[in-house]
């Protein structure tokens, strides 16, 4: 429900940081009937912004709602909520629901739910084949046309390298990237965390870095057969970004987004938790010096995308023995805090490269247009506190998925409050909606 | 000392004082009458997820020679699919009035989730492929009987030491009281990260075995030629299996262990496992002795604040 | 400031352990069927020593077997954990014999409680004795010794420290009034 309290504001004092127009700086923004206004407006609500950072279209295009059919782990609701709360002003939501968005009226469904709920604007990943079944393509030109921003067999790869082509080759006519969860199933087979000297220690099934990357590779390869777009999903491994570089020298429509979690900790983190399932997450945690790598290829610009894979599960899914537990961390509400502590606390970024990794970044990769805080843009935006430290408490959590390994962890910057189309979605922690 | 969930980490001391209590509790086993009032009205659950008669019985002999009531609880197929939770397991168990658990489980780490919800002490008894710490303890209790002082031996490892808790147990135990390690296998079962470690590492039977003291053979499970990682147990024994002429590229004098249960004239050939030098009976019984230590070690004295 | 006052001296203690040894054979008409069972640790030396005193009387000692009762103990979960020494008895030393206990110090009884459990599992005694060198009083248990080296009236607070030389480098006994508790 977009209510109609108030309907301009102006953000005072604010430092602007804008990626979008490559602006930073101190200035104030004025917002009327949903969007940037170019003047003053009269009865405008003046919002205090001494102190913050105001970023406009926060995008985390990379989350799990699970609606419909999971909604014991996560619903559009209580994932906007999430959304929300951490700050972000659009997501993308990964199809692999149950049944699996497949078809356009399911996007569509999903649009439809989004506008009611008002909280956060979804835009829907349709799947590249049939019900994630990795057997025939799914309706992509339709999706597309119902608002699919872009198409994903999340939490499968797909393995048939003839069908990833024919996805590819689709991709290039329709505009919109194939988003590929790059494992060689086979190679990953029986892995539960990242293959080497601590999974090895602790008895507990690898995964090599290889079995992403020869997907990767692979992938690349058909992007130069096709032309067509391709988006790697949460990169984790070295090879990955070697084929990476190999494709952006040739020239070719390859891009790739890295999870926060794969920044921010390592596969130790599995030994510190005592097996306990939360440091359970695919791709892997993994070790020092492939975190190095990439966090490298972010600060580089090699990989110009962070998104969260945001993977909420119930808690008694994860009060099980590691090798039952499902893969998954609930990332959204930790997102910001995680990346700012990383990248601004160690001075690895500048706030517009950081920022331009969760705005304009992923906007580009979807071919999404949108030009910042300008006149006439529609007003989706944050306000940061960039120095407010914090310890991250699941319990407080909009989400359902109280499933973090970052749980306890102190956290330097926050949103503090989401504008969503000239309406605020969150003030103060606290949940508008 | 509150657990006993792995030997990794176990400090070189606690593994020694393990060892002492276990040399001298294990007269009891020759004892008339072999019920010691030790442990008398403590209740102790063999919590096992996973079958396995030969260690169940020696807890619970163990337990029992200590004066422990140990009740025997059997539990199979994943806790999803029966749709109960770790903890629901925990809490069950706290509710039962126990004063101890001893769990085994295929997956590794189950042990440990467990203990980090249990107010008692839990003894692991094989998890997955982590660790099966007493195996360990009695491996060097069974070294040290034959040959002395395990920090002057070299050891070898040979099998499928990647999915053998078995090895990692050896290992640590073995490291810490200064043995030098080799381990032998195919390389598709072997961890190359452990000579990070300073544990050497081959593929080469012939190399591995040159001048260790001692070997330890590990089962070779089936699995792993379904699993693509051999492709026969013929091939295997051909290239791993101890033979009399295998085991004469080790020392002279050099003792064999075997964990059981033996695949005679796979992994070991049943000349060398019915010889002299095969320690595997000695292993069963140090196998009474240590668990009996590690119950005393944990439940025989008042609670250690850790 | 500790209070320390002398109890036996080596010569004391030398005598003790004679005087001792000749009961034990005077009270079983000889050493047949005797047997000695030194209860950890000071009690081991000393039932060498009887065992040796006895030889020097009757031209053979009697055999000799040790005992850790750190298994019977019925106060170990008020106390710190503390590791077992080996035990050394079998049913021959026990069944149909007469089995003295040799203790340092006799005070509330309860390890010799503990031993006499611990002597019954390995086989049926004739009967049971006890020799100690020092009985301090304060009996928690029905229990009193055969043969007593000295009986000295003790303040519960007090401690009664054996030395011996096995153990300690030297032969003495004194009596200290410590702050902390007894635990013979
Ligand atoms: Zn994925």
């Amino acid at each position: 429900m977009m209510n109609s309290e108030r309907t301009a504001y102006r953000i005072q004092g604010a430092r602007v940081i804008d990626p979008f127009r490559n602006f930073d700086g101190v200035t104030d923004v004025w917002v009327k009937d949903g969007r940037i206004a170019g003047q003053p407006e009269p009865d405008a609500e003046v919002v205090n912004g001494d102190g913050l950072w105001l970023v406009p279209r926060l995008l985390d295009m990379h989350v799990h709602f699970r609606d419909p059919g999971l909604e014991y782990k996560e619903d559009l609701e209580s994932g906007s909520k999430a959304a929300a709360a951490g700050g972000f002003t659009a997501v993308c939501t990964m199809p692999n629901t149950q049944p699996v968005i497949d078809i356009p009226s399911l996007v569509q469904w999903q649009i439809e739910r989004s506008r009611q709920l008002g909280l956060v604007r979804i835009w829907p990943i349709g799947a590249i084949t049939k019900g994630e079944a990795g057997r025939e393509l799914a309706e992509m030109y339709q999706m597309a046309q119902a608002g699919a921003v872009g198409f994903s067999d999340d939490g499968h790869p797909v393995a048939d390298s003839r069908l990833m082509r024919a996805a590819l080759s689709y991709s290039a006519a329709v505009g919109k990237p194939i988003i590929q969860h790059a494992e060689d199933s086979r190679l990953a087979l029986g892995g539960v965390m990242h293959e080497g000297a601590v999974s090895q220690q602790m008895g507990l099934g690898g995964i090599p870095a290889e079995a992403e990357s020869v997907m990767v590779w692979r992938d690349v390869e058909l992007a130069g057969l096709t032309q067509g777009i391709l988006h790697v999903a949460h990169i984790s491994s070295p090879g990955s970004l070697e084929a990476l570089r190999y494709a952006r020298n040739r020239g070719l429509r390859v891009t790739a987004e890295i999870a926060p979690h794969h920044l921010f900790l390592t596969d130790e983190a599995v030994r510190e938790w005592n097996y306990s399932p939360l440091t359970k997450v695919n791709p892997p945690l993994r070790p020092a010096q492939v975190q190095q790598a990439l966090i490298d290829a972010v600060r580089s610009g090699l990989v110009g995308v962070l998104a969260s894979d945001h993977a909420p599960h119930h808690a008694d899914e994860k009060a099980a023995p590691y090798d039952e537990a499902p893969f998954g961390i609930s990332g959204l509400e930790t997102f910001l805090g995680s990346v700012i502590t990383l990248f601004l606390g160690q001075g690895l970024l500048s706030p517009l490269e950081l920022f331009a990794k969760i705005t304009s970044g992923p906007h580009d990769v979807l071919r999404v247009a949108y030009g910042g805080l300008v006149p006439g843009q529609e007003a989706d935006l944050t306000l940061i506190d960039p120095r407010v430290q914090w310890t991250v408490d699941p319990r407080t959590f909009y989400s359902k998925g109280r499933n973090t390994p970052l749980e306890g962890s102190r956290l330097t910057g926050r949103a503090v409050a989401t504008m969503v189309g000239g309406r605020f979605t969150m003030r103060d922690q606290e949940v508008l909606g | 000392m509150r657990d006993l969930l792995a030997l990794q980490n176990l400090p070189a001391q606690d593994i020694r004082d393990i060892l002492d209590l276990s040399q001298n509790l294990g007269e009891i086993l020759d004892r008339p009458i072999k019920k010691l009032p030790t442990l008398r009205g403590k209740a102790i659950v063999n919590l096992f997820f996973e079958p396995s008669t030969r260690t169940r019985n020696s807890f619970e002999l163990a337990a029992k020679y200590l004066g422990a009531d140990v009740i025997n609880v059997q539990k199979s197929g994943s806790s999803v699919e029966k749709g109960e939770t770790l903890w629901d397991t925990a809490t069950n168990l706290r509710q039962m009035g126990i004063d101890a658990a001893i769990i085994r489980h295929q997956v590794s780490g189950v042990p440990e989730q467990l203990a980090g919800v249990l107010d008692v002490p839990v003894i692991n008894a094989g998890d997955g492929s982590h660790e099966h710490p007493t195996q360990g303890l009695l491996d060097v209790l069974t070294l040290r009987q034959a040959k002395g002082d395990v920090g002057q031996l070299k050891v070898a490892i040979v099998g499928d030491v990647l999915h053998s808790r078995v090895a990692r147990s050896d290992i640590w135990a073995m490291r810490a009281l200064g043995a030098q390690v080799v381990l032998i296998g195919p390389a598709s079962l072997l961890p190359e990260s452990y000579r990070e470690l300073g544990v050497e590492v081959t593929t080469d039977l012939r190399e591995g075995l040159a001048g260790v003291d001692a070997v330890q053979v590990l089962r070779l499970q089936k699995e792993r030629q379904s699993g693509g990682e051999i492709p026969s147990q013929w091939e295997y024994r051909a290239r791993w299996g101890l033979t009399a002429e295998s085991l004469g590229w080790a020392k002279p004098d050099a003792v064999v262990l075997h964990p059981g249960p033996q695949n005679r004239g796979v992994e070991i050939d049943s000349d060398i496992l019915d010889s002299e030098r095969a320690l595997v009976r000695q292993q069963v019984r140090n196998g009474v002795a240590v668990r009996m230590a590690v119950l005393f070690r944990l439940l025989g004295g008042a609670h250690d604040e850790q | 400031m500790k209070n320390i006052a002398l109890l036996l001296d080596s010569d004391a203690i030398r005598r003790a352990l004679m005087r001792i040894a000749h009961e034990i054979v005077e009270r079983n008409h000889g050493l047949d069927g005797v047997s000695l069972v030194g209860i950890r640790r000071r009690g081991v030396p000393l039932a060498k020593r009887v065992a040796a005193n006895i030889a020097l009387i009757e031209g053979a000692a009697p055999p000799t077997g040790v005992l850790d009762i750190g298994l019977y103990r019925d106060d170990r979960e008020q106390r710190p954990f503390s590791a077992i020494d080996a035990t050394s008895l079998n049913p021959g030393l026990i069944n149909g014999r007469v089995v003295v206990l040799v203790d340092d110090v006799l005070f509330t009884g309860r390890t010799v409680r503990a031993a006499m459990d611990a002597v019954s599992d390995f086989g049926r005694p004739q009967a049971i004795q006890l020799a100690v060198l020092i009985d301090r009083g304060h009996r928690e248990l029905p229990i009193r010794a055969d043969y007593v080296g000295k009986n000295v009236p003790t303040a519960r607070a007090e401690q009664v420290r054996v030395e011996l030389e096995e153990v300690d480098g030297a032969d003495q006994v004194y009596l200290e009034r410590a702050s902390e508790g007894d635990e013979s």
